[in-house]
């Protein structure tokens, strides 16, 4: 079980962290959003995995969970809504100043396919000095 | 009470709030500045005069509190004879200059702002003298650095002012850190950062391998501060400031900083060789170079100046000497410099503001213009000079005895005497060309302005102080004796050595050394033409400023350069960096443990629902990255991805988190959809292929990463400290959900940091929204219009029916909260999306009509409400935040628990909704506008594509 928790992480942090990287800010949003899963799973999972042990004081059951990094993980997760609302805020507010939602505010970046462009667009040489970054 | 167990702070600190109500007072008339700030000058004095007699009687006075004691910061304040003498020299022609810039500044100069920093600055120098805690006095040094940047760049419009402000910033800031790293060297070589403590143990640390760092790294705060070579340019380019702040900065206070730090240690840090060497030498080269250049300066603010830079050399050489007589000498010149400098630089004040100019070259034969001025310049710069019968001859011939007598230490010591003749010979010589080529020696050259005498006010701040200078010239034994007794004490730490004051002590070298100064600085005056000619040619153009500005552009050209191989003005470049670099970190700490990667913990068993969940959220997350450039797909996988987790919560035993994150998961996803619609629904292709690779190359190998290390520590067993909480949740905190009890009591000043950071991001949205203009877009990406029907009825009705419901959740969940899963969090969250439900099924405009609650006003009680429970219980003798509990019994619900925690949980509760809801609701209002610029709204296309 541990390992497919830590698995689960591991894909969590992979795909969080690929959308981070995009060049557009609603996906860089929405990779934040994946990686703070992963932070809280991870975090969560510091106290080891427990089935069927809530803490909850009860004579009746055996023992308890670690209520530590569960507390710590709860207010992590409404952080993490704050942070996403001012971060998405913040792209919007990018969005209405620029005129465009590139993270770096570029209006034709070097290495994409414009947006109203539909037809492939292969001859167009990417930029080499971007592309290597 | 006893008024000598308080009195000091009250003298240090009333200036700085002083300051406040000077500004503010300024508001109503131009003058109520000055006189406000002279009120609070007056009072801040005669806090300190009771306890004056105390020192006097040989006593010390410390009055210490108890601050950060671990770190050994202690409020502490200390007065004995030196403190009594500098915060006296503070205070006193602190008075005075602010009589004199009352007349001084121009009325289009804002008087609130001078006198507030004035103010500001005295409470900073007061600081200084007064601290007992080491540390607590490089804070009050730093203030002085802070204060005095901004007195000197108070002509803000001004380039050469702002420049002068920022290089003694700079210099006199970065002679700050030294000084605290000095500071914490010594209190760690003492172990105890109190005075008292400090400076009994000199023998200690002068044998301690570490004194050399700690005293050049004191060293260099006070070099800096006290305008040293090779720190001393700094000084004249704070000219730039008004003459009231330099005649302060520079006789009495600022510079005098240093010097006061070098009488202070000086029990502590002299009479070993590098002592010597260090302060000797310094004080004797900015001697010389002060002296030097000041004769050739044509700026009058210039030559007093530099003449302040020669005679804080002079003071520093004479702590250089390092025996009890030449501190006498130093710290009698400390105060005959205040008197004749500070009234000095009133009188270049003076000439300034009634001739329009400080060029010596044009004026001149002033005395018949402003007789009493002229009176007034000639004593005061006839003491500078060291003319007998004035109070700068007394303590020159002191500093003269002193340098014969150290003449005698070694072979070639006897320089030291010629040395300083040849200081004296320049410093007659300057002190003659002040008097002579502004007040006699022809006729002014074309004036700005017609000379005459200013009012008389503005000329009694300088009659005071000149009046001081011959007192103490002629009557030294009634005057200033009994001061520089204490002074001297209080310097020493020990009894004071025999010294006498008197004016003559028959012929001795040292009155022959004055009498040579004298008669050949008339001569080099008189011959200064041709010196004027070789300054001309070859030494004008050296500045320390130059070089000072060219290293500053070096380290700007340096740092720009490393930053420009790093950062490329991408915001992906520099994600990439710092992915990178914490893999690189990450990996090298694998490898650097030589402990094996898995632990022996035994792992639980896998069951078959368990893995099918595990494997389709993995499928989710990895579909965001098939799918990332179709955006509203990936919102939805995204959703599925967070319930999911949420599952895993309720499995792995955290009901709380579950809830948790499935109420924010609705918000979140809400939020999204909402912002979507302002963003283009797709993301462009990408071509780069290389950038691609990396980032998929990045990203598997972070996975990779953080699979072994969850995986490390989760095969491993450990040690918890969850058993204390356990253990005392239920009769501590009066709660069974250990969890909410965690959070609202055992780590409640956490949670109250979280709800701040909360609050914070909400305000932040509602800030960035504000004004924004956005235009919806008409059409979907696929052409079609955007349904424009009406909010569907069925839901309507429902959803106002089921209000009163969720709130009814709401409100249990929150109550629960504290044995059962629940609290304010997810209550809060539940509540947030009750209203936003109404929100979204009714529209903005027929909702707000109906919640009238501003929310700014539930995050701002919300606070508040945490925070005052935090308050009561330190008002009744707890730590912040404690909780007590107690149990009621209702009639039909039964017993029931309730816990002061429960207003905290409250306050969360209230800063929850209010975040969330003004969040998304101000998100929706945007879309409201650009929908229906000007006319009332039916519903908008946001609202509908949510739904």
């Amino acid at each position: 079980m541990e390992l497919l928790i830590a698995i689960v992480i591991g894909v969590l942090t992979a795909s969080g962290v690929f959308l981070t990287l995009r060049a557009r800010t609603f996906p860089v949003v929405l990779g934040l959003t994946l990686l703070a899963y992963a932070v809280n799973v991870f975090l969560f999972a510091m106290g080891r995995l427990t089935i069927g042990l809530p803490a909850v004081i009860n004579p009746a059951q055996g023992g308890y969970t670690d209520p530590l990094p569960q507390a710590l993980v709860l207010t992590a997760i409404v952080i993490a809504f704050g942070m996403t609302a001012f971060l998405i805020v913040l792209a919007l507010k990018s969005r209405s100043e620029l005129g465009n939602d590139h993270v770096d505010g570029l209006h034709l970046a070097p290495d994409e396919v414009p947006y109203d462009k539909k037809a492939t667009v292969k001859s167009q040489q990417p930029n080499k000095e971007a592309s290597h970054g | 009470m006893n008024l000598l167990a308080f009195n000091l702070p009250i003298v240090v600190l009333l200036p700085f709030f002083g300051a406040i109500i000077v500004a503010w007072s300024s508001k109503f008339n131009r003058l109520a500045a000055a006189w406000t700030s002279g009120g609070v000058a007056l009072l801040s004095l005669a806090f300190l005069v009771p306890s004056i007699s105390q020192i006097f009687e040989g006593k010390t006075l410390i009055q210490s509190w108890s601050w950060v004691d671990s770190i050994g910061l202690q409020f502490a304040f200390r007065l004995d004879g030196l403190a009594l003498l500098f915060a006296l020299l503070i205070l006193v022609i602190g008075l005075l200059v602010i009589f004199y810039a009352r007349y001084y500044l121009a009325s289009k100069d804002c008087m609130g702002r001078f006198f507030a920093y004035l103010l500001m600055f005295m409470g900073s120098m007061l600081g200084i003298v007064l601290s007992e805690n080491l540390i607590q006095l490089v804070v009050f040094w730093e203030l002085t650095s802070i204060t005095s940047f901004l007195l000197i760049s108070y002509w803000q419009q001004r380039k050469d002012a702002r420049q002068g402000a920022r290089m003694a910033l700079a210099i006199t800031g970065a002679g700050g850190l030294a000084l605290l790293g000095g500071v914490l060297l010594l209190g760690h070589v003492v172990g105890s950062y109190q005075l008292s403590d400090v400076l009994l143990a000199g023998d200690i640390v002068r044998a301690h391998p570490l004194y050399l760092p700690i005293l050049v790294l004191i060293l260099l705060g006070v070099f800096t501060k006290s305008a040293q070579f090779p720190f001393h340019f700094w000084l004249p380019h704070a000219m730039a400031a008004p003459t009231p702040v330099s005649a302060y900065l520079h006789s009495a206070t600022m510079v005098k900083a240093g010097i006061f730090l070098l009488a202070r240690f000086f029990p502590v840090l002299s009479g070993t060789e590098e002592w010597s060497w260090l302060v000797g030498g310094a004080g004797m080269i900015t001697l010389l170079i002060g002296a030097y250049t000041a004769f050739f300066k044509h700026d009058l603010k210039g030559l007093l100046a530099y003449s302040t830079i020669s005679h804080l050399g002079l003071i520093t050489l004479l702590f250089g000497f390092g025996t009890q007589l030449a501190a006498v000498a130093a710290i009698f010149h400390i105060i005959n410099h205040a008197t004749f400098k500070a009234s000095l630089f009133m009188v270049a004040g003076i000439i300034d503001h009634e001739t329009g100019t400080r060029d010596m070259r044009k004026l001149n034969g002033l005395i018949k213009y402003m007789p009493h001025t002229a009176a007034l310049a000639i004593i005061a710069s006839a003491a500078m000079a060291g003319v007998p019968l004035l109070n700068g001859f007394l303590s020159k011939e002191m500093f003269f005895e002193q340098a014969v007598h150290a003449s005698q230490i070694s072979s070639f010591a006897w320089m030291i005497p010629v040395l300083v003749t040849i200081g004296g010979i320049l410093s007659v010589a300057y002190s003659l060309r002040f008097i002579h080529d502004v007040f006699f020696n022809g006729e002014p050259v074309d004036l700005p302005k017609t000379p005459h005498e200013p009012p008389r006010f503005m000329k009694i701040p300088v009659d005071l102080l000149v009046i001081v200078c011959l007192a103490v010239g002629i009557f030294p034994a009634y005057t200033v004796a009994p001061l520089l007794h204490v002074a001297v004490i209080g310097t020493l730490q020990t009894e004071a050595p025999a010294y006498s004051l008197a004016i003559w002590h028959g012929f001795t070298y040292a009155l022959m050394m004055s009498a040579i100064a004298l008669s050949l600085g008339v001569g080099v005056y008189l011959m200064r033409h041709r010196f004027f000619t070789f300054y001309e040619r070859y030494i004008r153009h050296i500045d320390g400023r130059l070089y000072f500005n060219f290293w500053l552009q070096k380290l700007f050209n340096a740092s720009i350069r490393v930053r420009a191989k790093f950062d490329k003005g991408s915001l992906q470049n520099a994600s990439a960096w710092i992915i990178f670099a914490s893999l690189v970190f990450g990996v090298y700490g694998f490898l650097s443990q030589s402990s094996p990667l898995l632990g022996t913990r035994e792992m639980l068993p896998v069951d078959m629902v368990t893995l099918i969940v595990a494997v389709g959220l993995m499928l989710a997350a990895l579909l965001t990255i098939v799918f990332h450039r179709r955006r509203l797909l990936v919102l939805v996988v995204i959703g599925v991805v967070g319930l999911v987790i949420s599952v895993g919560f309720i499995k792995f035993s955290a009901p709380d988190l579950a809830l948790t994150q499935l109420s924010v998961e609705v918000v979140t996803i809400v939020l999204l959809l909402l912002a979507l619609y302002y963003l283009p629904q797709k993301t462009p292709r990408e071509i780069g292929k290389i950038r691609l690779w990396r980032d998929g190359l990045l990203a598997v190998f972070s996975g990779i990463g953080v699979t072994l290390l969850a995986l490390s520590v989760l095969t491993r067993d450990y040690e918890t400290i969850a058993q204390y909480f356990l253990e005392n949740s239920l009769p501590g905190g009066g709660g069974t959900n250990v969890v909410n009890v965690i959070l609202v009591d055992f780590r409640g000043f956490d949670t109250l940091g979280e709800i701040v950071v909360l609050a914070l991001a909400g305000l932040g949205v509602f800030a960035m929204l504000q004004g924004m203009k956005l235009t919806a877009p008409k059409r979907d990406q696929n052409g079609r219009i955007w349904n424009t029907d009406k909010h569907p009825l069925i839901m309507q009705t429902l959803t106002r029916l089921l209000l009163p419901m969720m709130l009814l959740v709401a409100v249990f969940i929150f109550l629960r909260g504290h044995n059962l899963p629940g609290g304010g969090f997810i209550a809060g969250l539940i509540a947030s999306i009750a209203l936003i439900v109404q929100y979204l099924a009714n529209g903005i405009e027929w909702t707000s009509n109906r919640i009238k609650v501003d929310m700014h006003w539930s995050i701002g009680v919300g606070l508040l409400i945490a925070i005052s429970t935090g308050l009561v219980a330190m008002g009744i003798g707890y730590p912040f935040l404690t909780s007590a509990f107690t149990h009621l019994h209702w009639p039909v619900v039964g017993d029931f628990e309730v816990a002061s925690a429960i207003a905290f949980d409250l306050g969360v509760f209230l800063v929850v909704v209010g975040a969330t809801v003004m969040s998304l609701v101000q998100l929706g209002r945007l879309s409201y506008a650009s929908h229906h610029p000007e006319q009332a709204p039916l519903q908008d296309a946001t609202i509908s594509e949510v739904k």
